[in-house]
């Protein structure tokens, strides 16, 4: 199995590299629209800015080439900024638009809890990741070597409000509210977490998505 | 204070030796920084944090063979620090396998450096550094220190971590220097002081002997602890500061 993995000058890659080496899976790491266009799997990483991340892809030719490899099914994973690059558009720096595999909009993290405290942005914690969109459990999806409860990785001070509650796949909670941990969309699934970076939770959600893109 | 805390183990690294000393002096060599990094992240601890601790005296941080090593089987976020002077240091050391950088002197020196680090990568790559003294000549406040807590800034601790937050920093790294390697409690009014000046995340560290230690630190709103000696002496695993922070009301991440 071979993870075609984008580079747009954005990312952390080496880890996404390792840890998908480590599940087994052979990692191309490529800018060229060519390579997106014939890919197995994507892999859509990110840390950064929303209008960076969009504005990276477009330079380098490769929002039409991902557009139509999704559209011919080919699976698609996005980390953290690639999750929330998979929805209509964000309002980082203004209003940008995104790839708009998932309607939805990405909105900053609210300064204040439910209760109306201040509350940390970035949210940087472990968190737990809760079945969302009516799911009572994770079978039959990416999340399947999850227990619900178990913590992932997040590092975000945006956060993805999917406009279809059957998108939600799964939820974290911060600071009383909801918020969307996992999106999945047909063939494109977003985390908002790293999984690369959550341990052995994160190790079964990316080979779970091997399993996946092997189907 | 913080309901939820995250447990770091902080790897102060010379040359290619973890190394310990106490308030930041008298380093003892211990071993090969990647073992105890592996073995930390078996055991579940939340986070590296890697910091060369004589890169400032030679200008450049030596940590990227170790950190590249340690991304290979080690799956949790890992933050460095020690002489990143530069967008291009950063850009370095993330592509080496760091998720963060910790930056202190560079921006004493230039903090405009703090603004075009989160630019560049986003502010959550961005880790100021500080490492707070209390100070002799203005009571019941701290003063920012750098290179390795010998050199002061004249900058009053409180005043910078909010001059940081507003320059783009996405965390604090609070070091209390006083405190540093005595495994006797951390600076609460340090850490309450801090926490309650900004509105980022703020990693505390320094003096933490046992798991009550970090309760406190919790409390007093410290949303993540870095722990040195109690870990690399052997004194407490990781699953025992861990049972202990639970035990005292704190959650933590269950492994």
């Amino acid at each position: 199995m071979k993870v075609t993995v984008i580079d747009y000058g954005l990312s952390n890659l080496r880890s996404v590299q390792n840890a998908f080496a480590h599940c087994g899976a052979e990692t191309l790491l490529t800018s060229d629209p060519a390579d997106v266009r014939s890919a197995e799997a994507l892999v859509l990483p990110g840390v950064g800015a929303f209008r960076d991340g969009m504005a990276g892809l477009e330079k380098l030719g490769l929002v039409e080439p991902i557009r139509q490899r999704v559209a011919e099914g080919a699976p698609l994973l996005g980390i953290c900024l690639g999750m929330q690059m998979l929805f209509d558009e964000s309002e980082e720096f203004g209003l940008y638009p995104g790839l708009g595999f998932i309607p939805g909009r990405v909105v900053k993290i609210p300064a204040q809890d439910v209760q109306g405290n201040p509350q940390r942005v970035p949210h940087i914690r472990w968190d737990p990741l809760y079945p969302a969109g009516g799911r009572t459990d994770f079978a039959g999806t990416v999340l399947s070597g999850v227990t619900p409860g178990q913590e992932c990785y997040f590092i975000h001070s945006y956060e993805a409000k999917p406009a279809e509650e059957a998108d939600r796949l799964a939820d974290t909670r911060y600071g009383g509210r909801d918020v969307c941990a996992v999106a999945a969309h047909g063939n494109v699934v977003g985390c908002q977490f790293h999984p690369e970076k959550s341990g052995p939770v994160g190790l079964s959600i990316l080979s779970q998505f091997l399993n996946v893109c092997q189907k | 204070m913080a309901d939820k805390i995250r447990l770091i183990a902080r790897l102060d690294v010379k040359d290619t030796n973890l190394v310990k000393g106490i308030q930041m002096e008298g380093l003892r060599k211990l071993g090969d920084p990647n073992q105890f990094a592996k073995q930390y992240y078996e055991q579940g601890i939340d986070e590296l944090l890697y910091i060369d601790i004589v890169a400032s005296l030679y200008n450049r941080n030596n940590l990227s063979d170790i950190v590249r090593k340690t991304v290979d089987d080690v799956f949790i976020p890992v933050c460095v620090g020690g002489g990143v002077r530069s967008v291009e240091d950063v850009r370095h050391l993330l592509s080496m396998g760091a998720d963060k950088v910790a930056v202190n002197t560079a921006a004493i020196k230039r903090p405009e450096l703090i603004t075009e680090i989160a630019e560049a990568f986003g502010s959550q790559c961005m880790v100021l550094s500080i490492q707070a003294k209390r100070s002799r000549t203005w009571p019941g406040k701290w003063e920012a220190y750098y290179d390795n807590g010998r050199a002061h800034s004249g900058y009053d601790v409180v005043e910078w971590a909010k001059r940081g937050e507003a320059l783009g920093a996405g965390e604090i790294l609070l070091m209390s220097v006083d405190n540093e390697g005595l495994q006797r409690g951390m600076d609460l009014e340090l850490i309450r002081a801090v926490t309650e000046a900004v509105h980022i995340p703020v990693i505390c560290g320094g003096g933490v002997g046992c798991g009550d230690d970090i309760v406190e630190a919790a409390r007093a709103g410290a949303d993540a602890v870095a722990c040195a000696a109690v870990l690399h002496y052997g004194k407490e695993t990781v699953p025992e500061l861990k049972e202990e922070i639970r035990a005292g009301g704190v959650e933590v991440r269950s492994v």
